[in-house]
């Protein structure tokens, strides 16, 4: 039969160590974040942290439906996406917490399936888990899982998402649309079926040899909810420039377009989940591009555009038959488009 | 991005756009095509830009969500406060009627249902005790769906507000009204794969102006643009097929079977343009039963009074582009939209909106 979490599992009592002690500690207790570390099951942790640089801190809640999407998992996905903020940020990651609401009745085999895959990113990118917290909701009250990690990195100078400057190069490290088509796809709404997969992934491993080159990346940004068109409007917005992008020059596989085509949802406006956008000085960026490429992640980076000032705030577009139009803001989640 | 689909190759677009350059006339052309796909990807690939000077390329009444009156979204909203389960696409629950839309209905707790097809709202039925209305929108595309699952002997409980529209009489419409001065037609791709070219001879053989079909791609809306150019240039008005691939010139026999054997043509009337005569469909007397206005006493529904400022009657009749009304981008956005043009997905104000912002390159 197939062992669920009960209510007894939040409350606190031996059940809620037993389960700790079983599920958590021999996947995160190996990499202790401090003196006292999550081993120590005291009330916080330690952190043993460089003494130079900007520390950095970040937190994000994860929901995602399917919890199980080819390519990931939610439990993958909420290491990737904490690791992949500071990364944007220019930040080593050092430390996560991570905080588990489930809902009564979740099989506990598809529990260590997710922590199984949040350790996995764990190790891959050196990282701790210092801290946590469960919780335990009665069924009906939640869709299965919620996690909720926060980080901390440290920076030798933080990268803002505005820092960029006229004159800029803007380079994306991979190809665009994968996570979302690929979750839109793996809703059975569609009845689709593809190969796709999610590209979730960390990105520390794969930025970290461009951030080696000091003072070249004036503003870097993970274009996930929302997508390229949101990151980019976002990073237009805050820092007073114009980006003008060349669609041509955009990596996004083709099964991505034909789902794309299909739905009427642009590539540009669904989730990326192991992609960064960086606006890098222009006579360094083929430096930056083959470090990018030297990266398994990264061997689709492109060069995709520039900055000026053209119009203030906002990204111009070149399409592919040599149109031009702003690429806009999505205004909400994407629904297929019905004649 | 490297495009997979040939018909967006730039090689191929940047030809069809010198030819068109050639084409062109001295004095200005107004085409208009009457499709929000054709709209979407106009914008989405930049196309107007691509265009010289003196040719314009407008949305006419594209939108079958936003070409649906007031008075039917009144009551289809009035049928849920019966009680009954009211069913549509997306798109059409946020459209303004009488102050209120389908959505804010639902918020008050009508029971309002997104579907992605009628067979969904068909399932809904199935599942339920309570009568499931279908709120049936859309041209001569989807109004074939409509009939098929009426010919299916739906359950007892559900039933349709039909509110389907025909494209060929609304084209014409827009050729009688004054000040609309169109040089050419785009006739929509999908709507043509059902009623062939040949749909379009008996309302447009002789007008006047030129229509041709096109496709969706960005090389077949600049071919079907230089085939009208051509034509006006050589003082010619006929129908031409710049769609072969998808479009023949009888259509599709089977679904113009299911939509005679269900429907019959009818006056029809159009937001923002009025009522024109055989432009919509009704049940047939055999289908009477799957008619919701008659299943449902809703009331005597008075005139909707529409926002003056609001140009959705220009827009959707051709005579304004959406940048050309003072409330666009202002005070009507997609996040609170005054006309049903910012509402539709396939309507030209959300369409310019979402690609140019509120103010257009």
């Amino acid at each position: 039969m197939t062992e669920r979490i009960t209510a007894l599992h939040g409350a606190g009592g031996e059940v809620m160590d037993q389960l700790l002690a079983r599920l958590i500690l021999p996947r995160f207790g190996g990499r202790p974040s401090g003196r006292i570390s999550l081993l120590a099951g005291d009330d916080g942790a330690t952190l043993d942290l460089p003494r130079d640089g900007e520390i950095v801190f970040t937190t994000d809640s994860h929901v995602v439906k399917p919890i199980f999407f080819p390519g990931g998992d939610i439990g993958r996905l909420a290491a990737c996406g904490t690791i992949n903020d500071l990364a944007v940020m220019g930040a080593k990651p050092y430390a996560l917490s991570l905080a588990a609401v489930i809902e009564e009745g979740f099989a506990i085999d598809d529990l260590e399936r997710i922590l199984d895959s949040l350790a996995a990113v764990t190790e891959e990118v050196g990282v701790s888990v210092a801290c946590g917290d469960t919780k335990v909701m009665p069924s009906g009250d939640l869709d299965g899982i919620i996690l909720t990690t926060s980080g901390i990195g440290v920076a030798r100078r933080a990268i803002s998402d505005a820092g960029m400057i006229v004159g800029d190069r803007v380079l994306i490290t991979g190809t665009i649309g994968d996570h979302g088509m690929a979750l839109l796809a793996a809703r059975n709404e569609f009845h689709l079926s593809t190969r796709l997969e999610s590209d979730v992934a960390p990105l520390w491993p794969l930025l970290a040899p461009a951030l080696d080159l000091p003072g070249v990346v004036h503003a870097m940004k993970d274009p996930t909810r929302g997508g390229l068109a949101a990151a980019l409007n976002e990073m237009a917005r805050k820092s007073g420039t114009c980006i003008q992008i060349s669609e041509s020059a955009i990596p996004v596989r083709s099964e991505v377009l034909g789902l794309s085509e299909l739905l009427g949802i642009s590539p540009f406006d669904v989730a990326n989940e192991g992609k960064a956008i960086l606006v890098v000085d222009p006579a360094r960026s083929q430096e930056v591009l083959d470090a990018l490429r030297r990266h398994p992640l990264g061997l689709a980076a492109a060069e995709i555009g520039f900055v000026d000032r053209e119009y203030p705030g906002r990204v111009v577009f070149e399409t592919g038959v040599g149109g031009r139009r702003f690429l806009d803001m999505p205004l909400g989640d994407p629904v297929p488009r019905i004649c | 991005m490297t495009h997979p689909f040939r018909f967006a190759d730039p090689r191929r677009a940047r030809d069809l756009v010198d030819a068109i350059r050639l084409l062109a006339p001295r004095e200005p052309v107004k085409l208009v095509h009457v499709c929000g796909t054709h709209e979407i990807a106009i914008a989405r690939h930049g196309l107007r830009r691509l265009l010289p000077d003196t040719v314009r390329v407008l949305e006419g009444p594209g939108c079958p969500v936003c070409v649906t009156p007031a008075r039917e979204i009144e009551t289809a909203i009035r049928i849920a406060e019966t009680g009954a389960t009211v069913c549509s696409f997306g798109d059409m629950l946020r459209v303004p009627g009488y102050g209120r839309s389908l959505e804010s209905a639902g918020a008050s707790g009508a029971d309002i249902r997104t579907v992605l097809s009628i067979d969904e709202a068909v399932r809904i039925a199935g599942d339920s005790a309570h009568e499931v209305v279908f709120f049936a929108v859309g041209f001569e595309t989807t109004a074939p769906m409509t009939a098929a699952v009426a010919l299916e002997h739906p359950p007892s409980n559900f039933s349709i507000l039909a509110s389907h529209k025909l494209i060929p009489p609304a084209m014409a419409a827009l050729l009688s009204l004054p000040a609309t001065g169109i040089s050419g037609f785009l006739a929509p791709g999908h709507v043509s794969t059902i009623i062939g070219t040949g749909g379009y001879g008996p309302r447009l053989a002789d007008c006047g102006v030129p229509v041709v079909v096109s496709g969706f791609e960005p090389l077949d809306i600049l071919y079907a643009i230089a085939l009208l150019l051509r034509q006006i240039r050589d003082g010619r008005a006929a129908i031409e097929n710049a769609y072969p691939r998808a479009v023949n010139p009888d259509g599709n026999l089977t679904a113009q079977r299911l939509l005679a054997n269900v429907f019959e043509p009818a006056a029809a009337e159009w937001r923002g343009i009025g009522i024109l005569p055989e432009s919509g469909y009704r049940f047939r007397p055999a289908f009477a039963r799957l008619d919701a206005r008659a299943r449902f006493d809703v009331g005597v529904i008075p005139e909707h009074e529409e926002d003056r400022a609001c140009r959705c009657p220009d827009v959707l009749t051709a005579r304004a582009v959406p940048a050309d009304c003072p409330l666009f981008g202002r005070r009507c956005t997609p996040l609170s939209p005054v006309g049903p043009c910012m509402v539709g997905a396939e309507g030209a104000c959300a369409i310019w909106f979402r690609y140019d912002g509120e103010r257009p390159l």
